[in-house]
């Protein structure tokens, strides 16, 4: 399996692999302290600062590893609340049916038409902003997109003859979703996993630039933005080192999700 | 040297496959296969699945399906080899000179437009017709096919006629442009038996009157002798025998040829009910959700242990309905279901696990029967882990006495369903049945999705178990040869009632009532000129039309 992997593959998994190894280990990767002042405000890019120095002459490129801790740290918790909350509340409303299923898909409907960017906000605004409730209102707003799209499977699956047969045979609920339904739906959730990923780490980066996501000192990509904004009318390019990293980890986590998306509907040969 | 119109030699065509965990590679389906086609004449295509009937089929219009190619040999059409045609000769080809006729008539047609704009879009396309002179042809087919008002029927569209009746509108649509060759893909085989005479004949007389050539590809041997004037028996791509009607049904020389004309001749002795029934239905009445319709009305059945009852009827007769109020998925409106001494909760999440347990079904398609990522071992592991608790060892061993038993031996307790051919995945779901230790088997229609030779196998391997097990079967199905090779009692539906029900004997001899009468007589024989026979004496029009 491994040897068969596309060299496109190949690359995303390696650019995404990086960045997670670098996100865990900042404490021995980053030359310097999360927020110690080092230098002079935005020093350009010398032997000592790789990348310069920020708006109040912390190491930059320490900032962004620091950031990238942050970020991805949140965008994958929130991923995964998003996932376990979606798909199971996905799976029983696809399984239960009835009145059970119009309540869940209306409350989601409602949720979905609410622009879930402005949705955070004011709820952000109402309770303190730390770094768990982040992950919670993320979590929970993305957890939409994620229950309509197990939903869908699910119900295509709950239908099939094997389902049946199982009900049949006396199976409890929780056999038909874990042992029938999870195995089936696993290929469009785990390709979909990578997508949603990478609208957390948007998400979270918006959050930040608007001031009502990570707090400072704390670094993370959408604040180190914010914070060196000012610079580019200047001509210093710190605010854009942020985006190109979000760009690369974007572009990257897709080369894997489209992978993944790809052999496992191959493998489902002329069934499909 | 006069030629024949259509001349293909030694054709060979391949196909690129995508086995799961291995490299791509590429592989020949079809080896070297020649015949001619004369006009006027009708070749039938005949094999199991896989014989490359249908590929052989497309490629007298030089097409090849999902990523299939045309390797080598020569496919003269019309004096021409068209593997070397240009793309725009092509065109003028497919749809103009030869046309398709599908299995599927409800997946062909476009379900937004009307069908009399389908049926000539071809013949206006390639300029044979203009639009008035198309419409009237088109009317002139729907009469010579039989349909019920020619003049307006074109203006239903596609949802608005039945199965059959949409079969012939595709056979319309083939020959509206005055094609030289037109290829029927199984264009029989999605109807039910009754209707299947109907669309047979009409074909059949479509293709005389009109002078074309014709390749008639199907499964069924006794359908292609009622049609065809030639035979080529495939296998696996590779020809077995090829010749006239009359040689290959009356004295074919292949072995293969030989089973394949000889399938269906089970013999099975009827047995008298003895003990009390398993099984009694009293009374059913049902509709579904929603609906003002009984689906079932009053039927009363009793299935005796170590014995099948065969439930016969068209689609839409109801048959599949009373598997539901059985096994508890429908409950009934009226009457109750008496099983093994005891009455059955009509819903079937309040049933009790023993009940649950001995009864149990096997599914028409094996394939949507089976979690296709659980394994062999887990599928059949399962319900002797769940009601009988066994574990490890134990499990194991009795897992390969069940895979035994269905005649599959070592080695498939770890292949998941793909890594299954069709038969053998409905032995799997035959073992799953068994390992439940059930006292009644529901089978809905468990062979009509298998091939002749392969059904025939599972047939005998039911039978066998029944002896072996004592187990009871209800055997749904709409195909008379199956039941008279397994039934020890009948009960014919219609239209959710039973009009017949009695031993074998009773419900196969006569006095017939008519609609028993025009389902028996409609079951195609291996015998020529039974089509016009049976259409000659039927006293009863069939549901389909």
């Amino acid at each position: 399996m491994i040897k068969n992997i596309p060299f496109s593959a190949l690359i995303g998994l390696i650019i995404t692999g990086a960045y997670f190894f670098v996100a865990i280990f900042a404490g021995f990767v980053a030359p310097y302290g999360m927020a110690e002042v080092v230098g002079d405000v935005w020093e350009p890019a010398s032997a000592a600062h790789l990348l310069g120095t920020d708006n109040i002459g912390r190491d930059l490129l320490t900032r962004m590893i620091y950031g990238g801790q942050t970020t991805i740290f949140i965008a994958t918790a929130g991923t995964i609340l998003s996932f376990v909350t979606g798909s199971t509340l996905g799976f029983l409303a696809a399984v239960l049916g009835g009145w059970a299923d119009q309540l869940l898909s209306r409350l989601v409907d409602l949720l979905m038409a609410i622009p879930s960017l402005i949705l955070a906000l004011v709820i952000l605004a109402m309770v303190p902003v730390t770094v768990p409730v982040l992950i919670l209102v993320m979590g929970l707003l993305d957890a939409t997109r994620v229950f309509r799209l197990a939903r869908s499977v699910a119900v295509d699956i709950n239908v099939m003859d094997y389902v049946e047969a199982a009900s049949l045979r006396g199976e409890g609920r929780m056999w038909v979703i874990f042992r029938e339904i999870l195995p089936n739906a696993l290929s469009p959730l785990v390709a979909e996993l990578g997508l949603r990923f990478i609208f957390m780490v948007l998400f979270i980066s918006t959050l930040s630039f608007l001031g009502l996501g990570v707090q400072p000192p704390l670094a993370d990509w959408g604040g180190i933005v914010k914070e060196n904004k000012d610079g580019i009318i200047y001509g210093i390019g710190a605010a854009l080192y942020p985006a190109i990293a979000i760009a690369t980890l974007a572009i990257s986590v897709n080369l894997v999700a489209d992978w993944v998306l790809n052999r496992t509907t191959s493998l489902k040969g002329g069934r499909g | 040297m006069s030629e024949a119109f259509v001349r293909v030699r030694d054709l060979k065509i391949g196909a690129t496959v995508y086995p799961p965990g291995e490299k791509p590679h590429d592989i020949e389906i079809v080896h070297g296969v020649s015949f001619d086609l004369e006009k006027g004449k009708v070749l039938g295509l005949i094999g199991e699945s896989g014989a490359g009937k249908s590929t052989i089929g497309l490629a007298s219009m030089a097409y090849g399906r999902g990523g299939v190619e045309l390797t080598g040999g020569e496919v003269w059409v019309n004096g021409r080899d068209i593997l070397q045609s240009s793309k725009g000769d092509l065109r003028a080809l497919r749809g103009g000179e030869v046309t398709y006729v599908s299995q599927s008539a409800a997946a062909s047609f476009n379900p937004a437009k009307q069908i009399l704009e389908q049926v000539t879009e071809a013949a206006i396309r390639h300029g044979k017709f203009t639009k008035a002179e198309a419409e009237a042809r088109a009317i002139v087919l729907f009469e010579k096919l039989g349909l019920p008002d020619p003049q307006n029927i074109g203006k239903r569209y596609p949802h608005q006629v039945s199965g059959g009746q949409l079969q012939r509108c595709m056979t319309a649509l083939a020959l509206c442009p005055e094609p030289d060759l037109v290829v029927f893909d199984e264009p029989t085989t999605a109807l039910d038996v009754t209707t299947q005479i109907d669309v047979l004949m009409a074909i059949k007389e479509a293709i005389r009157d009109t002078g074309v050539a014709a390749l008639y590809i199907t499964h069924d041997l006794a359908v292609v002798a009622q049609v065809s004037d030639d035979i080529m028996v495939l296998k696996m791509g590779d020809m077995v025998e090829y010749g006239s009607v009359d040689q290959i049904i009356n004295a074919p020389k292949e072995d293969y040829t030989r089973a394949l004309v000889s399938v269906r001749s089970i013999e099975h002795e009827e047995k008298q009910p003895t003990r009390e029934p398993v099984l009694i239905c009293e009374n059913i009445t049902a509709r579904y959700k929603g609906t003002k319709f009984d689906v079932l009305k009053d039927v009363n059945v009793e299935v005796h242990p170590g014995q099948t009852l065969a439930v016969v009827g068209e689609s839409g007769s109801g048959k599949s309905t009373l598997a539901r109020v059985i096994t508890g998925l429908l409950p009934q409106r009226e009457g109750r279901v008496h099983f093994a001494g005891r009455d059955l909760n009509p819903v079937m999440r309040t049933r009790p696990r023993d009940d649950l347990r001995e009864l149990q079904m096997i599914y028409q398609m094996a394939d949507t029967a089976m979690n296709p990522r659980q394994t062999v071992g887990t599928i059949i592991g399962r319900p002797l882990e769940f009601y009988f608790g066994l574990r490890g060892a134990e499990k194991q061993k009795r897992i390969q006495e069940l895979l035994d038993e269905i005649e599959l031996g070592k080695g498939f307790q770890d292949r998941y369903p793909a890594e299954l051919s069709g038969g053998q995945k409905q032995r799997v779901c035959i073992a799953r049945a068994l390992a439940a230790k059930p006292k009644l088997i529901i089978c809905d229609e468990v062979t009509s999705a298998l091939d002749p030779l392969v059904a025939d196998g599972i047939l005998k391997l039911l039978l066998d178990l029944q002896k072996i097990e004592d187990v009871a079967y209800l055997f749904i199905t709409h195909d008379l040869a199956t039941v008279r090779a397994i039934a020890d009692s009948i009960a014919v539906m219609y239209q959710g009632e039973v009009v017949r029900y009695g031993t074998k004997t009773e419900v196969l001899s006569p006095p017939f009532d008519d609609y028993t009468d025009l389902l028996l007589s409609s079951v195609p024989e291996m015998k020529l000129g039974w089509l016009e026979e049976v259409i000659a004496n039927r006293k009863m029009e069939s549901a389909g039309n």
